[in-house]
């Protein structure tokens, strides 16, 4: 299964793209996250939550969405 | 009325809904870029009462978004400077300044009076503050958050919906955030976001509309683009936080965003006797562990008890969920015991493990 990832904030710094094409199939939210975080190890140092088909999702949850979000929260005001 | 006009003749507000507005009692934390605009709409709707919180002086770099302020607000304090420029704007709003720094200390007082909180800051403790007080308080929270171009925009802890916490449970590691000083921010984005924060207020207040609660809005000025993302409240997470009451002082400590948190999973331990593992639960909770490198020390008295953890060995902290293990943790770091690790998923994860038998 394809799935689109969009990142946000700093996130799409760290991953040099706002969003790209991911294969996974039978993946859990962990693992996508595990996935991830080898292809980009900077992600290991920012504090992030995934959504999928615009939804939160905890992390033993199945990747089933095709459009995963992954954002970090902001501070600035 | 005449000032009121354009509100009344709307079938949605009317008489009736302006009343609602001046009856209103409105804290917004922050009068930095996001709490200008805030506070200039919130104060010409005529919201009746109006707390500002803010300890900062006005500099020469704030003028390029903090748009309330100009040259002859240069060396003053945010909270006055805010409320002299509000006076001319709407002089019928009782304006309430703090021009303090919202902390564990102040922080029932100053929200006591108020029925709306707005979170307007800069900086992730004051965040996380605000939200553990408004949960125990029980305040309906709006939040807004920028970064470079981006924004986000949602409704805490009304009417049984989530909080920071169901979000982000945890601070980021400060470093790895900065604020607008340090990286930059565009101007007009806090003016985006601080608007849609107040139009946030106006509708929980006139109880019109559908209120962000619920809904993360994510946006970003480059690309003009969108998204709302659904957050479910968690239960367990706004439990604790109750559950902590109003000791918020250990909150400071705990969630200082300086300390960095170790964590570890089950799965990347090797049981051996190098490890020390530390039960922070209260000694009632249940299931008992037993191991005999364990040692049963709550959290509460932890501090007063750090000689009965080793120095030689791995220091493995659990609680039931891993919050209160990562407490212990900054707890921990502060007092120069650095080997320590706080476990993931906590009991749950400990009992689905063969690392250490259960007793009862």
């Amino acid at each position: 299964m394809i799935i689109d990832i969009k990142y946000f904030g700093m996130l799409a710094e760290i991953t040099g793209r706002s969003n790209e094409k991911f294969e996974c199939s039978n993946t859990k939210v962990s693992e996508l996250k595990k996935n991830l975080i080898n292809r980009y190890p900077g992600l290991n140092n920012v504090n992030f939550t995934i959504a999928q088909n615009q939804e939160i999702v905890n992390e033993n949850c199945k990747v089933t969405g095709e459009e995963v979000a992954i954002f970090p929260p902001f501070s600035g005001g | 009325m005449s000032r009121y006009h354009r509100h009344i003749i709307l079938e949605e507000i009317g008489v009736a809904g302006q009343k609602k507005i001046h009856a209103a009692k409105v804290l917004i934390v922050g009068a930095g870029g996001l709490g200008c605009p805030i506070l200039q709409y919130l104060v010409a709707a005529g919201i009746g009462t109006i707390g500002i919180v803010d300890h900062d002086i006005i500099e020469e770099s704030n003028l390029q978004r903090q748009v309330l302020f100009g040259m002859s607000s240069l060396g003053k304090n945010k909270a006055m400077a805010a409320r002299e420029m509000l006076f001319n704007l709407n002089p019928t709003i009782k304006i309430n300044t703090y021009p303090t720094k919202l902390i564990s200390e102040n922080v029932k007082d100053i929200f006591t009076t108020y029925d709306i909180i707005v979170d307007a800051t800069d900086n992730f403790s004051t965040r996380y503050l605000i939200n553990d007080a408004a949960v125990i308080l029980n305040k309906p929270v709006i939040y807004g958050a920028i970064y470079k171009f981006e924004g986000q925009v949602t409704v805490f802890n009304y009417k049984n919906g989530p909080s920071y916490r169901c979000l982000f449970p945890y601070p980021t590691q400060k470093g790895l955030v900065s604020n607008c000083e340090e990286i930059g921010v565009l101007g007009i984005l806090p003016g985006i976001i601080g608007t849609l924060q107040a139009n946030e207020v106006l509708k929980i207040v006139l109880g019109i509309g559908e209120p962000l609660s619920g809904k993360l809005f994510c946006y970003n000025a480059l690309t003009n683009q969108s998204t709302t993302i659904k957050v479910a409240r968690i239960k367990e997470t706004i439990r604790l936080v109750k559950q902590r009451g109003e000791d918020f002082e250990i909150f400071d400590e705990v969630f200082n965003c300086n300390i960095v948190l170790n964590q570890i999973g089950v799965e990347d331990i090797q049981d051996d006797d190098d490890i020390q593992y530390i039960d922070v639960r209260g000694l009632a909770e249940l299931p008992r562990f037993f191991h005999e490198n364990l040692v049963k020390i709550s959290l509460h008295e932890l501090t007063d008890n750090l000689q009965m953890i080793s120095k030689d060995k791995k220091v493995i902290v659990f609680c039931k969920t891993g919050q209160r293990s990562n407490q212990a943790i900054s707890l921990l770091k502060k007092n120069n015991i650095t080997n320590c690790w706080s476990l993931k998923g906590g009991v749950s994860a400990l009992t689905n493990s063969k690392l250490i038998k259960r007793t009862e």
